[in-house]
């Protein structure tokens, strides 16, 4: 019998770990969420974007009702659990309804805290908490004009703007002299204050609230200093207070909030906490991303996986207001052992800072520009080393205000360090060759070609160089698709630094324009989610192109193709025989050797697919996928007298080496037994030539679209390397290629030295090989799999009512 | 000129995926069927007015399809084709009843042709 999980709270850390949980074994346990709002989970941090008139409350549902039904979650909502009694092992509702349970998860979130001043309960005094504190403001907009909104960080903010957005005239008030104390430091504060200010916010600096007045609502605010203020409608955005009384009543230890250790686990084993109700290590968190993380590790240790347990998390902070764009990560405050980089540009308004301890950045604080946000960020949370970064240079952006700076450095000096190009070398050659932007400039120097820190450097040394005719929005990659500005690379960060499990939370958390995203980007969010979280994320059909959700290639008239896999393009009477009889029986107009060296069969109608692949008892060749098509083999020292290795049997093992896993764009290989080459490797995505003492071995080549000839990559002595190397060079083009793109344009665009050196570390290849080894453990057989789902074998049929 | 139209019984909803097409034959006439995130149901001419793409198979965002021949978006209530293309597919009438889909508006089931 399935043990009993229950869950108090139904927020967002909450709901996030149960569905980890149903998703890494949906049968482990019997699942009871007891939540109190009315409504199924949401996602709380897009309150704002509702109260700014940004997006609704239907778009900020999580997971509707029915994602409890199918997921088998018994949902107690509008019930309030009221106590925990540990030695029954059961939770007591305000309805009086008894929950037993195996296993507890607290997870109820945290509320606004409420100053204790005098009329702190009239009619009209609000918190910035949830959808009926959303409404309450909304409905409040409609009749009233002045709003007051105690407290000036990012949610007393966001709040204040949507309040301005709604008509009403907004007042902020603020104890302490700078804003955001808590994420920037006085000086972007400052230009932060400057630009609410001429949006037409108000602020009340340094005031003490002592009393709310008013008779029924409120009317007003009293100071300490005897100043008043009018008003309407006051919003409490002074903080949050864990919601930990449940725990304390219950005899767990609790400090700020309820203790947990790594597991997530509190004093008592049976009884875990997530969210913003734990504190870990003596920290209770407010943002998402730890939530989301401290949830995965929960998942994992309760469906008995291996977890090294939660470390904490580091948290960033961008605010969500049109016109002020800010970006804050880490330490805010200088110590005695940290340094500050700063650069201001007053007329710009814009700001940038960072705490460096140690040649080690652990803090960011950016305002007005903050596109350096995610790179500075990065490299805090991995703790590199910038010493080799000159002076100011790590703060250095495309076009900025960095001519001084980029005059002072000699010609000399070294600008790439990677491929040792210095300032004289990188002017030359914008001089010589017109060169306009930085990829023209890594294409002819190699600067940034290699791990790419000094690409600001070089956009510096292009603005200075050309003055007036740089054009600065040339240099930045447009967004992956029409919604969003993102770049590929943008997207796949925030995935992995926010958590996001999902392509429809990753558009509404990144901002698309679009949740439902389009054509362009549905495809390639279920890619990156996929190869991000092999483990945990379903693959979405309706995410997939239909030639890669039909598992056949529709032709124009609608009909597929169905190609079977062929080893090294090998073959045998019985399945020749077989293949002959199959397209007999279902009259298939055309039956062609591929390009690919297999056996297509062409005009299949939609409904006989599945019959047909089940004939055919032969695995499918994926002549449809963005994955590795096939390998192509000469028959090498089988039969051949010029000979030198088995490629054929080594194509055979590499085909079913690879094959099957996702990756940017289809994947052609290749095997030669002789440098006659035969089998036409030089022009594949990865090919390999056999030679007397070994296999050598190339990369990033094309016969298609723009021709291109590989680069060449190493010579290794035995099978085992080729194969080896194969799966680390595949999986790095998996982590890093864009969706849509082959090797050959990555390669370029990455720079064939990267790729040298990625492929040359034996770390990194055993990394990636791994990484690759164990996505490939997640994929089965497609034709199979969809032979034995029969919701999938629903899409090839067709209604005749 | 007013058309009598009937409802026809066409398939379960629970069969009808979120964001999958489905094809619905009636005698000549193709339409795609899409049960949309939001949960209502949508039916429209399953060939795309540039070059007969089969609708049903595209991929499907919000209240839009994307003809899986060559990407032209068209929205699946109005029938419109969105710029930078032209044109306009028929749209159907759709219901759900006891948990049953319904379309209306099927050549084979008018009393009369309209002029359109």
């Amino acid at each position: 019998m399935s043990r009993r999980l229950v869950m108090i709270g139904n927020g967002m850390a909450g709901a996030r770990c149960i569905e980890e949980i149903v998703r890494r074994d949906r049968d482990r346990y019997e699942i009871t969420m007891i939540g109190d709002e009315p409504y199924p989970n949401y996602n709380r941090i897009m309150l704002s974007p509702v109260l700014q008139g940004k997006t609704t409350f239907d778009e900020i549902t999580i997971n509707d009702w029915d994602w409890y039904q199918s997921n088998n979650i018994h949902l107690l909502s509008q019930e309030r659990a009221v106590e925990i009694n540990r030695a029954s092992k059961e939770v007591r509702t305000d309805r009086g309804t008894l929950v037993p349970y195996d296993e507890l998860i607290i997870a109820t979130g945290s509320s606004a805290f409420i100053l204790p001043v005098p009329g702190h309960d009239l009619e009209g005094v609000v918190g910035f908490r949830t959808i009926e504190d959303t409404k309450m403001m909304l409905e409040a907009a409609k009749q009233y004009k002045k709003a007051v909104v105690i407290g000036g960080g990012l949610l007393g903010l966001e709040a204040a703007r949507g309040l301005m957005n709604q008509g009403m005239e907004v007042h902020v008030v603020h104890l302490l002299p700078h804003l955001m104390e808590m994420q920037l430091d006085a000086a972007a504060a400052k230009l932060l204050q400057q630009d609410l200010e001429a949006q037409g916010m108000k602020f009340l600096m340094e005031k003490k609230t002592t009393e709310i007045y008013g008779e029924g609502r409120v009317q007003g605010l009293r100071f300490e200093d005897g100043t008043n203020v009018e008003c309407d409608l006051v919003v409490m955005a002074v903080g949050i207070r864990p919601n930990a009384a449940l725990a304390r009543d219950a005899g767990l230890a609790v400090g700020r909030a309820i203790q947990v250790n790594d597991l997530m686990q509190t004093t008592d084993p049976s009884i875990y906490a997530v969210g913003e109700c734990a504190e870990h290590r003596g920290i209770a968190y407010g943002l998402v991303a730890p939530l989301y993380e401290q949830g995965i590790v929960l998942a994992d240790h309760l469906t008995g996986r291996p977890t090294e347990g939660y470390a904490g998390s580091v948290l960033s902070t961008q605010l969500k207001v049109a016109g002020c764009d800010l970006f804050s990560g880490g330490e805010i405050h200088a110590d005695a052992n940290t340094k500050a980089i700063v650069v201001q540009d007053e007329v710009a308004g814009s700001y940038k800072k960072i705490l460096v301890r140690e040649n080690r950045i652990v803090g960011v604080v950016l305002y007005g520009d903050v596109s350096d946000g995610t790179r500075l960020f990065s490299l805090l949370k991995k703790g590199s080393d910038i010493q080799e970064y000159t002076s100011a240079s790590v703060l250095h952006k495309a076009g900025g205000d960095s001519g001084l700076d980029v005059a002072s450095i000699s010609a000399e000096e070294t600008i790439c360090g990677c491929n040792g190009v210095t300032k004289g070398r990188i002017v030359g050659a914008i001089l010589e060759n017109g060169l306009t932007t930085f990829d023209e400039v890594k294409a002819v120097t190699k600067a940034g070609g290699s791990c790419g820190k000094c690409r600001g450097m070089v956009e510096a040394i292009l603005a200075h160089t050309l003055g007036d005719k740089f054009d600065a929005s040339a240099q930045k990659a447009a967004g992956m698709c029409a919604c969003t500005t993102l770049t590929r690379d943008e997207v796949v960060a925030a995935i992995r630094e926010k958590g996001l499990q999902s392509p429809r939370e990753t558009r509404i958390v990144l901002g698309f324009a679009s949740e439902e995203g389009c054509s362009k980007c549905r495809p390639a969010l279920n890619y990156y989610l996929r190869m991000l979280h092999p483990e945990t994320y379903a693959d979405d059909k309706a995410s997939r192109y239909v030639n890669e959700r039909m598992e056949g290639n529709m032709q124009k008239d609608g009909t597929f193709s169905v190609i079977p896999r062929m080893y090294g393009g090998t073959t045998t009477p019985e399945d020749l025989i077989r293949i002959g009889e199959v397209a007999k029986k279902y009259n298939v107009p055309l039956v062609k050797i591929t390009g690919a060296s297999r056996i297509g069969l062409y005009g299949v109608q939609k409904e006989d697919v599945p019959n047909v692949w089940e004939e055919l008892e032969m695995r499918s060749g994926y002549a449809y996928s963005k994955s590795l098509r096939n390998v192509k083999s000469c028959v090498g020292s089988r039969f051949c007298r010029f000979g030198t290795q088995d490629s054929l049997g080594l194509g055979i093992r590499l085909e079913q080496e690879i094959e099957m896993v996702d990756t940017p764009h289809k994947m052609k290989m290749g095997v030669t037994g002789c440098p006659r080459n035969c089998a036409e490797v030089l022009t594949k995505d990865f090919g390999v030539v056999c030679v007397e003492n070994g296999y050598q071995l190339y990369f990033g080549g094309n016969g298609g679209t723009e021709v291109r000839e590989c680069d060449s990559l190493t010579t290794v002595a035995t099978e085992d390397e080729v194969i080896l190397l194969a799966k680390a060079y595949v999986q790095l083009y998996r982590e890093t290629g864009i969706y849509g793109e082959r090797t050959a344009p990555w390669v370029k665009r990455m720079g064939t030295d990267w790729v040298r050196q990625m492929l040359g570390n034996e770390q990194e290849i055993a990394g990636l090989a791994n990484r690759f080894e164990h996505a490939k453990t997640t994929y089965r057989e497609a034709w199979s799999a969809a032979l034995e789902d029969e919701e999938r074998l629903r899409m090839y049929t067709v209604e005749r009512p | 000129m007013s058309v009598t139209r009937e409802m026809m019984k066409v398939m379960k909803l629970e069969e009808l995926k979120p964001q999958i097409g489905k094809e619905v034959r009636v005698g000549d006439e193709s339409v795609a069927l899409f049960r949309l995130s939001n949960g209502e149901v949508r039916a429209v001419s399953n060939r795309c007015p540039h070059k007969n793409g089969p609708l049903a198979e595209g991929i499907v965002s919000g209240e839009f399809v994307f003809c899986p021949l060559h990407d032209w978006k068209i929205s699946l209530t109005t029938g419109e084709v969105q710029k930078p293309d032209d044109g306009c597919i028929q749209t159907y009438e759709t219901a759900v009843i006891d948990g049953y889909v319904y379309i209306g508006g099927l050549k084979e089931h008018e009393k009369h042709h309209s002029d359109r």
